[in-house]
């Protein structure tokens, strides 16, 4: 897990600060945008739903453009990340998003058993009987904790159906 | 005398036997949470919140402010230990604890640290005691001009404080306040910047974008570094701890210090983080010893310490008695109010007396049996550190997808549990203060409320809020602290340019 590649290459820091200036700037327009369709002016009852938002969309699109600025201003040529380790990154991010969208089909305890089966085998590199060992182990005690002891509900799938739990 | 009276039935109810196990097992989640790195007090609580749904509030708010003491002091033990800080309010005290732990001092630095956060902790619980009353008997006259105004304060010293820059707190800060105004807006009862999409319609919860922000983002940060934990061994015997105790009351000034550091620092909501900063700097610029700071200092323990465990226990005093958390998982903690069906402020200390006393005397009790329990298991603790991340990550990432779903259930929260995880990562990577966002979502509509019933008294005139001295007395603080980083500029140069 602690393997880094030997090259020191990787997006500049600056182009993730202007991206994420720009973003939060284009997300303080949708907000203006949508707090204009609310209404922003006084009704019979008051200020109108979107009256509030839309200022508060108007600092973000304000702020954003002085973060905008800074960004671009300076450059010290630091790195925002190298690519292995954004590698390092996506490899949680991806089966992370496999996982939450897997979930309301085989619901949580199966795809957590694969999850957690998948995280410690190839990216921790366990073998086989601590991974069926942590693998199976925590979803039974979540169970146990949750939906017994707590009657917390869980989502579950066509295999807690077909034990009838 | 009636709040001693008050406390008394307080501790009645802390001392229940049910209570008491809760008090326990919270502390042991919470120094568990404390140790592991990407689980932190504000998502743990987030967690574990759901859980509490069945339990009496009372109960309820005493194990998950237990959390937050457990993970207050499990902090220092990974900074101590591993020069890993399990949080960020810790990250001082690795400067002088893990040289101490280097030079076979561990047990020394350890007691000196836990012992320092009880006495912070106690200090802050006994301000709170004196003071949380009278706050909220005086917040009692508070119309919703004055409310507003809180608010304004509150948020504005995020700006003035943080160390981000002030630009950047704004924007993290606006768009907490926008994804609050998300839905159905509670005054006019109008859908607003749902965009058609059905699963908006109750807007973002908080929790889920804690449990992201602060859960998800941090296990992909620390993917990042690709962890790997080498530490030193942990023994605390009864010796040494009564040894550091003969030691420790010569360091009185310095404790006494950095307790009224995190008072301050943690009523306006600056938080742990800055306090314990400030506590070392400063207990290095003023000690006699201040040129071996860093170098394994039991001052450079106690006065971080001291100060995070101030503020952190501090920053329920405006959450009890004005409703504004002084820090995100004090936020969290008040969204759970929410959910238990109380309304958080003023009235709290006169509909609810026993919540509020209960919990406040569960605060004297929770950190008095976290020293102990911290004490006596530090080698337990030390070892779930060793092991090894590629089992601890997805572990805690299951956690969170639980946590997660459970709010509501809903697996579109799950989705949205990632979504803010990520850009949680992307925030924190590029400076975004991460705590006005989380605060900016729990408190926006109430500050909107108050924002918009008062402009209705006032026929939309923004004088309302400085109509009588006590609002425009609040106002003007407020805009104080949003300037205060200008101002401090300003003054500096002036001093330059005099001399």
């Amino acid at each position: 897990m602690t393997e880094r590649s030997g090259s020191e290459s990787g997006p500049a820091h600056k182009t993730l600060e202007i991206g994420m200036a720009l973003l939060i700037g284009a997300f303080g327009l949708v907000v203006i945008f949508g707090s204009l369709k609310a209404g922003i002016n006084w009704g019979a009852e008051g200020p109108r739903a979107g009256f509030f938002p839309f200022y508060v969309g108007a600092a973000i699109v304000g702020a954003s453009a002085i973060n905008l600025w800074n960004a671009q201003r300076g450059d010290d040529g630091r790195l925002f990340a190298e690519w292995g380790q954004l590698r390092q990154v996506m490899s949680v991010v991806v089966p992370t998003g496999i996982y939450v969208g897997s979930m309301p089909f085989v619901g949580l305890y199966v795809a957590s058993m694969v999850f957690i089966a998948w995280f410690m085998r190839w990216l921790g590199g366990y073998r086989w009987l601590t991974v069926a060992a942590v693998a199976v182990g925590m979803p039974v005690v979540t169970y146990l904790v949750f939906e017994r002891w707590f009657l917390v509900p869980l989502p579950k799938g066509p295999l807690e159906e077909w034990l009838g739990l | 005398m009636e709040e001693l009276a008050n406390l008394f039935h307080g501790f009645a109810v802390a001392l229940q036997p049910y209570n008491i196990m809760l008090m326990i097992i919270g502390i042991t989640l919470g120094v568990i949470i404390g140790v592991l790195p990407g689980l932190g007090g504000a998502n743990g609580v987030a967690i574990l919140l759901p859980l509490t749904f069945s339990m009496p509030p009372t109960s309820a708010i005493i194990m998950l402010s237990c959390i937050y003491w457990g993970a207050l002091f499990g902090g220092a033990i990974t900074s101590i230990l591993f020069n890993i800080p399990g949080e960020p309010w810790s990250v001082a005290t690795t400067f002088d604890g893990y040289p101490m732990a280097q030079q076979g001092r561990p047990g020394e630095a350890l007691t000196a640290a836990f012992t320092s956060s009880f006495v912070g902790a106690l200090f802050a619980v006994i301000m709170i005691t004196l003071v949380a009353p009278l706050v909220a008997d005086f917040a009692l006259r508070f119309g919703p001009a004055e409310k507003f105004a809180v608010y304004f304060l509150a948020f504005c010293s995020f700006v003035g404080l943080s160390k981000e820059p002030p630009f950047k707190t704004i924007a993290a800060m606006m768009m907490g306040f926008a994804l609050a105004a998300v839905g159905l807006d509670s005054i006019t009862g109008q859908l607003r910047l749902t965009f058609g999409v059905t699963e908006l319609l109750n807007g973002f919860d908080f929790l889920i974008a804690v449990i992201g922000l602060f859960g998800i983002g941090e296990i992909l940060l620390t993917m990042e570094e690709g962890l790997a934990f080498r530490g030193g061994n942990a023994s605390i015997n009864l010796r040494v701890v009564l040894q550091t105790w003969r030691e420790l009351p010569a360091y009185w000034m310095t404790s006494l210090r950095s307790c009224l550091i995190g008072c301050w620092m943690g009523v306006t909501p600056a938080g742990a983080t800055p306090a314990s900063f400030m506590s070392y700097g400063i207990a290095k610029r003023l000690a006699r010893r201040g040129n071996n700071f860093g170098k394994g200092e039991i001052e450079g323990v106690i006065a971080p310490e001291t100060a995070a465990h101030a503020a952190g226990t501090s920053a329920l005093l405006p959450m009890l008695s004005l409703g504004v958390p002084g820090s995100p998982t004090a936020a969290v903690l008040l969204g759970g109010l929410l959910i238990w069906g109380l309304q958080p402020g003023p009235m709290l200390f006169v509909e609810q007396k026993e919540f509020v006393w209960g919990l406040i005397a569960s605060m004297y009790l929770g950190n008095l049996a976290g020293l102990i329990v911290v004490l006596t298991c530090v080698p337990i603790f030390a070892a779930i550190l060793r092991v090894p991340f590629g089992i601890i990550a997805p572990l805690i990432l299951v956690l969170c997808a639980i946590g997660a779903y459970s709010v509501h259930n809903s697996t579109f929260d799950v989705m949205l549990m990632l979504v803010f995880g990520v850009l949680g990562y992307l925030l924190k990577k590029c400076n975004y203060p991460l705590a006005p966002l989380v605060l900016a979502i729990v408190l926006g509509d109430k500050a909107e409320e108050a924002f918009r019933q008062s402009l209705l008294g006032s026929q939309g005139s923004l004088g309302v809020f400085f109509s009588n001295g006590l609002v425009s007395t609040i106002m003007a603080l407020g805009l104080v602290a949003l300037f205060w980083s200008a101002i401090q500029e300003g003054y500096s140069r002036l001093r330059m340019s005099m001399a």
